[in-house]
């Protein structure tokens, strides 16, 4: 198996100099005239008005707690997916009381109005 | 082969460099001509001529906006958390550019004697007298996409600014509804092939037996689940111009910037490839062409028609993109999955 993980390990270092390298040597040649209007966050070309480290809708919370319930289901369908053939009927009607059950929170989530965005 | 390290022959080690170093030249030319191409068709598509100056009918255009980025002013806000906002170009680039390395791109090919798989992350096994690769292709590719999600916010956090934090969470809240529609959808593919290896689903699907005829549901919501999770029209939210200014990427300049955008079109390089590997069939076709032809066909076709959705549709507001996703993706995915595993049989 280290066969077909080794040039992965050799991908990732490659882009990763890549990366590296090229912002350093564009840092080296890029010029540098900073002042303070120019580095200050940008708003329109306004005087920026307080900090952006502030309270934000609460929806991105719920839509990130939702999917890690829903990407859980979905890593548990991956390996049935894969033998579902070999356990037959059996698997199929499991898998089917297991989607189902999750159909009902995902029912009882959508009337509670978690997905609405209006 | 005489020389041999961890119990693997010389020539595999040189067929490993040679791989990557090609395949990460490919992705690279390919990202920056992918820039000309979509201007260049998208202005002919308006009754443009898009660019025309730099080189015959402007081929040069790629080469000299690269240069330009890296003469540019590096501009690092003062109220920005330094570190991360260095960092962050760095973790959004790196999983664009490693995604390819599980994609069969070709078949096998004989050099003295060895046999090469034309995928990075494989190796032929002279004892056991077959391909090996990653067994579990696909969630490395899944991975990424998410390992994608945190250079972005972590973008938009660091940028300090109010543009850059909003575009940043709206980008990480599509990006995370859609990769999860998408990796439901690709799920039926995996009860008909009984593998995640990528080498196996692409042998499945020798002579036209490809899934997308198979599984045509899944194929067209994988493939706009995917446009989505790259952030491209018609669901390019996150940088919505008119409102958002440029979102994440607001406060970034020269090649910081320029690292957005390479992952960015890296990404959809990376994502036309899966779609092919998945559904069209990856490198099979008519015998009078090499594998690896067809291959870059089929990814190029794909891109063409990422570039021409953008060229057709207007954008989605964010309460119908996220409506979409979850209302109208989701529960069509689990409907396949039950409906495949009722029918595949």
């Amino acid at each position: 198996m280290l066969g077909a993980y080794l040039p992965i390990i050799f991908l990732v270092v490659i882009a990763a100099v890549f990366g590296f390298a090229s912002l350093c040597f564009s840092s080296l040649i890029g010029q540098k005239k900073p002042s303070e209007v120019k580095l200050a966050p940008y708003e329109c070309g306004c005087e920026p008005v307080g900090s952006a480290r502030e309270r934000f809708s609460v929806k991105f919370y719920i839509i990130a707690m939702l999917f890690i319930l829903f990407d859980i289901e979905a890593v548990f369908l991956y390996p049935w997916a894969i033998i579902y053939k070999k356990l037959g009927m059996f698997g199929v009607m499991e898998m089917a009381v297991f989607i189902v059950i999750l159909f009902v929170g995902y029912i009882y989530v959508w009337k509670k109005g978690a997905l609405e965005w209006e | 082969m005489g020389f041999e390290l961890f119990g693997l022959p010389m020539i595999y080690y040189i067929a490993m460099i040679v791989k990557v170093l090609v395949v990460f030249v490919f992705v690279l030319l390919t990202v920056a001509y992918a820039t000309y191409a979509e201007r260049k068709i998208i202005g002919h598509m308006q009754v443009r001529l898009g660019p025309m100056r730099t080189g015959w009918h402007g081929l040069l255009q790629p080469i000299a906006d690269g240069i330009k980025l890296f003469f540019k002013e590096e501009i690092v806000p003062s109220q920005s958390d330094k570190f991360a906002f260095l960092l962050a170009p760095i973790i959004a680039l790196i999983p664009a550019f490693i995604g390819f390395a599980v994609i069969p791109f070709g078949d096998t090919i004989e050099v003295m004697g060895y046999k090469i798989p034309l995928q990075i992350a494989a190796f032929y096994d002279t004892a056991a007298g077959k391909v090996v690769d990653l067994n579990v292709g696909v969630l490395y590719i899944l991975a990424l996409a998410s390992v994608g999600v945190y250079g972005i916010v972590l973008a938009g956090w660091a940028s300090n600014s109010k543009y850059s934090l909003l575009g940043g969470l709206r980008s990480s809240a599509q990006m995370i509804s859609y990769e999860l529609a998408a990796g439901l959808a690709i799920i039926s593919v995996f009860m008909m092939s009984e593998s995640l290896s990528l080498q196996k689903i692409v042998a499945d699907q020798a002579g036209f037996g490809w899934y997308a005829f198979k599984q045509p549901l899944a194929f067209i919501l994988f493939f706009i689940c995917s446009i989505a999770e790259i952030n491209r029209t018609p669901f390019d939210l996150p940088e919505a111009e008119t409102e958002l200014v440029s979102g994440f990427c607001t406060e970034y300049s020269s090649m910081k910037y320029a690292m957005f955008f390479m992952a960015e079109y890296a990404n959809m390089v990376t994502v036309c490839a899966v779609t092919t590997t998945l559904f069209l069939g990856g490198w099979h076709g008519p015998g009078f062409l090499p594998g690896w032809v067809w291959f870059i066909a089929k990814v190029y076709f794909l891109i063409f028609v990422c570039m021409w959705i953008r060229a057709t549709y207007p954008r989605y507001r964010y309460d119908q993109l996220m409506r979409l996703g979850w209302k109208v993706f989701l529960p069509l995915t689990l409907l396949n999955i039950v409906v495949t595993g009722l029918i595949a049989r």
